[in-house]
């Protein structure tokens, strides 16, 4: 009895006290996130209150949100922009990591050693000389900008992916459909890539929240209204000068981050595998 | 007859041809390839190029040399800049690593709802940065704090600091934000790695009379040390090119105080219109950039495990 008391305090101070503060400090944001966006004005900038809760809850920074801002419009972008460049991404990815991790051909060590290159390049390296090649090409203030420049960022990520992903699945299917006579192509439409949906819904889901969260192109490429996404419209149009609209900031930071969040949670798995690919050899 | 035999000739041994491996191959690979080299490779080299210029937005620019890097060299800003840069990404890193390896070693262990929890801890990770950043801005708000709400009640300062209105204060700021986005990234990674280490070998070191800590340090930590090595790489790549945190947050105030280089080249190359100066400034990070880079990709080569 003593043995099992001993044992359940121990695990409150070894599990349950570190991991409680912890969730905490990670959720605490997303409450007051929450909490705040559906606090009236006369609550929020009223300094003598409790401001953990919320007296009269109102909805109203949400319907100020969607009809006095173009939120619709800018989360319409982000959907459309992360979902070309993810698709674009996965092509590319596909054709670089397929022949890298099946096949023998000349220049194949540099290759490989370029993408893991071009995947650690941050953008603040590239921006400034992009930001004048989209304006010669005149693509500022079009979705175009952000759809090309985005699979920059997660082509080389996509193919790295897949690559792990490719040497993992045995040859001997693609070896008999080979015999059997089947051209290469054949052979990697019909019988290897239907074998890796697991591979890319893990890149997919990762490039997907990559391109959600992006935000240095997105910034300088998109200065319209009627383009922009969700991060550069919620910074750029709900800060006017030195006022925050901070009931409609925080509906908004919300309203951004539930789209990703639902989708993240069907894909939990995947995603921690996408996450840890590369760092730990299984 | 013969003409459709002929051609049949022919196509066969273009198709015997586009079968060989390495024909295949750069067939596929080719298209990616040549993407990459316009928007990527030919915009980095033409940042460099940019950086020798002098180069105002919607002007011709003018080849000076590398007058903008011994105008940075003798720009004081410039140094704070990358004092800024070093200090943040310093201690964020040491705190992540340090935070996130107790997480995962916590994490490791058996208990209730354990995906439910991990799938939680991802959340600052996964949400888009700019919208959670936003959030913090306000718990940090020099007016309505909650943070300072909470110091107050709790009698520890009345009234609570500046959090972003302090140099230090500021730039301490930043750093917990980094901290609180970054962890999750760590411990999951690392959580992937203690997980791989095999049970056997604890029960062997106990058997060989090692207390908790001689485990952790002769059995966790050897082994875990690639996945630390790869996983800081990346994160000091990340944190030492930070935009998104300062831009929103501080927009690198008060008084340059958390610029980092970054916000730095976007200031003067986007607010200032001085392309070729930014350039020199984003690519004064190339050097520490360049070193962990290849030294990671040399590390992370598919074909050497």
């Amino acid at each position: 009895m003593s043995v099992e008391r001993g044992g359940w305090k121990v695990r409150t101070l070894k599990l349950w006290i570190p991991l409680g503060a912890f969730m905490v400090f990670t959720l605490f944001p997303f409450y007051w996130m929450a909490v705040t966006s559906i606090k009236p004005n006369s609550e929020l900038y009223n300094r003598k209150i409790m401001p953990m809760i919320v007296y009269h809850p109102t909805l109203k920074h949400y319907v100020d949100l969607l009809t006095e801002t173009n939120f619709l419009q800018w989360t319409w972008n982000t959907f459309l922009v992360a979902i070309t460049s993810t698709a674009i991404s996965l092509v590319f990815g596909t054709m670089l990591a397929y022949p890298l991790a099946r096949m023998k051909f000349a220049g194949s060590a540099l290759i490989s050693f370029a993408i893991a290159a071009t995947y650690l390049v941050p953008q603040p390296l590239l921006f400034i000389p992009l930001a004048d090649i989209i304006n010669q090409l005149h693509l500022g203030d079009t979705l175009t900008s952000v759809i090309l420049t985005y699979p920059t960022l997660l082509v080389p990520f996509c193919a790295w992916l897949l690559m792990g992903y490719f040497r993992s699945v045995p040859t001997e299917l693609e070896d008999a459909a080979r015999i059997d006579g089947a051209t290469r192509l054949q052979t990697m439409f019909k019988v290897f890539l239907p074998l890796c949906v697991p591979g890319f819904i893990s890149a997919g889901i990762f490039a997907f929240t990559l391109s959600q969260n992006e935000f240095l192109y997105a910034l300088i490429f998109l200065t319209q209204t009627d383009v922009r996404t969700v991060p550069v419209g919620a910074i750029a149009e709900l800060v006017k000068g030195d006022v925050f609209y901070w009931g409609q900031l925080m509906a908004a930071a919300l309203l951004g981050s539930v789209p990703v969040a639902v989708i993240y949670s069907f894909f939990v798995e995947h995603y921690v595998a996408g996450l840890t690919a590369g760092a730990v050899k299984q | 007859m013969s003409a459709t035999y002929l051609e049949y000739r022919r196509a066969s041994a273009f198709r015997r041809w586009t079968e060989r491996e390495g024909i295949f191959s750069w067939l596929m690979i080719g298209p990616p390839i040549l993407f990459l080299i316009l928007l990527v490779g030919y915009p980095f080299a033409y940042g460099i190029w940019l950086s020798l210029e002098d180069r105002p937005v919607a002007h011709a620019g003018k080849f000076v040399g590398l007058a903008n890097f011994i105008a940075d060299f003798n720009d004081p800003v410039f140094w704070q800049v990358a004092i800024n840069t070093f200090v943040y990404t310093f201690f964020a890193t040491i705190l992540k690593m340090v935070g996130g390896l107790a997480l995962a070693l916590t994490m490791n262990q058996d208990f209730r709802f354990k995906n439910t929890i991990r799938a939680m801890m991802l959340l600052p990770f996964i949400v888009p940065t700019v919208l959670s950043t936003i959030a913090w801005m306000w718990m940090l708000d020099p007016g309505f704090s909650v943070i300072n709400w909470f110091l107050k009640y709790t009698g520890i300062a009345d009234p609570g600091p500046s959090w972003l209105g302090n140099p230090s204060l500021a730039m301490m700021s930043l750093i917990i934000v980094n901290v609180w986005r970054g962890l999750p990234f760590y411990a999951i990674t690392l959580l992937a790695g203690l997980q791989t280490i095999s049970p056997d070998l604890y029960e062997a070191a106990t058997i060989d009379g090692a207390g908790t800590w001689a485990r952790f340090r002769y059995v966790t930590l050897p082994l875990l040390k690639p996945v630390i090595f790869i996983v800081t790489m990346f994160s000091v790549i990340f944190t030492f090119a930070d935009f998104q945190l300062v831009y929103v947050l501080t927009r690198g105030g008060p008084a340059n105080a958390t610029h980092l280089f970054a916000t730095y080249a976007f200031d003067i190359a986007m607010s200032g219109g001085q392309l070729g100066m930014g350039a020199s400034v984003a690519l004064a990070m190339l050097p520490p950039l360049a070193l962990i880079i290849i030294a990671m990709s040399v590390y992370m080569k598919p074909n050497k495990s």
